[in-house]
């Protein structure tokens, strides 16, 4: 049976890996080649990787450095970051990844996501949405968590599913960086209406937050960026952790 | 030598770098004379039964792809290990290159509905029988899968299987001769799946 996956993400601006607390605060933390190294090495089941830099010359260091990590790095790789038309797929792929992640691009233009279904298929395409409660409903926040689009979050989970996303990345601004556990009542939310994998992301803080998480067994992977690139959680102790609590794991 | 088919369908970019990262020498080809002189050929893809097998007529290279597989090793991955077969029944009824007998087939009718498709993630490969392919691999080791259709009434083939409410076919092998094939892919299944690569370049 397919095993719950652990996914680190690197979000990477000017060829070096950052990390900001509630998409603020942004600090240095690493090279991109060898936190990935070390993150295959350590048990990571998949790695993403967010390209937050705007400026054309940050795309460029971004490609070399996706290249230089998918030609030494063979587990599955997904990009995202400023991704808003087929032309951004066909680069990244073309540099090595496997899973594109569409955000504030298909907001803007949502048949992007059934075009690129159809030439790439849906395993390729992945719907991320940033999601924070506004007057007790969810709403999906577009350019990085800046921005209040007034949809909901629910509808926008279905009709992403329909375009024909084949995953869903659930990133909950009210608990990123927060390290006080996932979202779960806004997973829930989400899970209940796609069929879709779901991966959750933002408010993971140590190990028990992955096994209340994947206690709800319409998740199927748990992400997170801070936990990992501190050291504060090892992927290796994660999943004898997670074993032991009776979640498949891969080990 | 290896030489990877190309023919137009799925990207390479990840099976060259990890061929190239066990120091292997491979090319990237579409002309016969690559694959005359080519010690094993590795034939990839992703997408449409349908679809992939007339890009792979517009090559030219059935004929010689059917010749060599019963003189040198060929490795079919993901759609290429389908391609292998009779035929497939991926939207409509298509034939296959007939290496291995057997058919593909829908997973979703099979299983039961509430699971998943694409079977997508990475599931555990269990060693069914024995084989050169297995030398640096352990039973159960962990591969990595993305696929809606899967191999069937081919059980003389089976060397491995991953059980996904049905066992799904993970690796097979021609009953007398030197053509595997493999559902998963081995080149996005971290050291286990680079370990497969290195047993198939010694076969």
């Amino acid at each position: 049976m397919i095993s719950k996956r652990i996914i680190p993400c690197l979000d990477v601006m000017n060829g070096r890996v950052v990390k900001g607390v509630n998409f603020k605060d942004i600090r240095d933390m690493a090279d991109p080649a060898e936190m990935a190294r070390y993150y295959s090495e350590t048990g990571a089941d998949e790695l993403v990787f967010y390209d937050i830099t705007a400026s054309f010359e940050g795309r460029k260091l971004f490609t070399g450095v996706l290249r230089a990590v998918a030609s030494e790095i063979f587990i599955p790789l997904t990009v995202g970051g400023g991704i808003s038309s087929l032309n951004d797929f066909d680069t990244v792929l073309k540099c090595g990844a496997d899973k594109v992640s569409v955000n504030s691009g298909a907001i803007k233009d949502p048949s992007l996501i059934g075009a690129a279904a159809k030439r790439y298929g849906s395993q390729c395409v992945v719907l991320s949405m940033d999601v924070k409660r506004v007057n007790g409903k969810f709403h999906v926040f577009a350019n990085g968590g800046r921005t209040d689009t007034g949809i909901d979050a629910l509808e926008w989970a279905k009709r992403g599913e329909d375009l024909g996303a084949g995953e869903i990345v659930l990133n909950s601004i009210d608990t990123d960086g927060v390290r006080e556990g996932f979202d779960l009542p806004m997973l829930r939310a989400i899970g209940e209406i796609v069929s879709v994998p779901l991966i959750a992301s933002g408010g993971a803080g140590k190990m028990e937050d992955f096994c209340k998480l994947f206690k709800y067994d319409k998740v199927d992977a748990g992400l997170a960026a801070g936990v990992f690139h501190t050291k504060k959680i090892d992927i290796g102790n994660l999943k004898s952790y997670l074993r032991d609590c009776g979640v498949n794991v891969r080990l | 030598m290896i030489a990877v088919v190309d023919y137009g369908v799925g990207n390479l970019f990840s099976l060259m770098s990890s061929l190239r990262y066990l120091g292997l020498d491979c090319i990237v080809t579409n002309k016969k004379e690559d694959l005359l002189k080519a010690e094993k050929i590795i034939l990839p893809g992703v997408g449409a039964f349908g679809d992939a097998m007339e890009k792979l007529k517009e090559t030219g290279l059935v004929g010689t792809i059917k010749d060599l597989a019963g003189v040198k090793p060929l490795l079919g991955i993901c759609l290429g290990m389908q391609l292998l077969f009779d035929k497939s029944f991926e939207h409509g009824e298509y034939e296959g290159l007939g290496l291995i007998s057997g058919l593909v087939a829908p997973l979703a009718a099979d299983i039961n509905p509430t699971l998943k498709v694409p079977h997508m993630g990475w599931n555990k490969l269990e060693i069914v029988r024995d084989d050169p392919i297995f030398k640096y691999f352990t039973n159960c080791e962990w591969v990595y899968y993305v696929h809606s259709y899967y191999a069937k009434n081919c059980s003389n083939a089976i060397l491995g299987v991953s059980e996904y409410d049905v066992m799904v076919t993970g690796l097979v092998r021609s009953p007398s001769g030197m053509v595997y094939g493999m559902q998963f892919h081995p080149e996005k299944s971290g050291n286990a799946g680079l370990r497969l690569l290195k047993a198939f370049s010694e076969i």
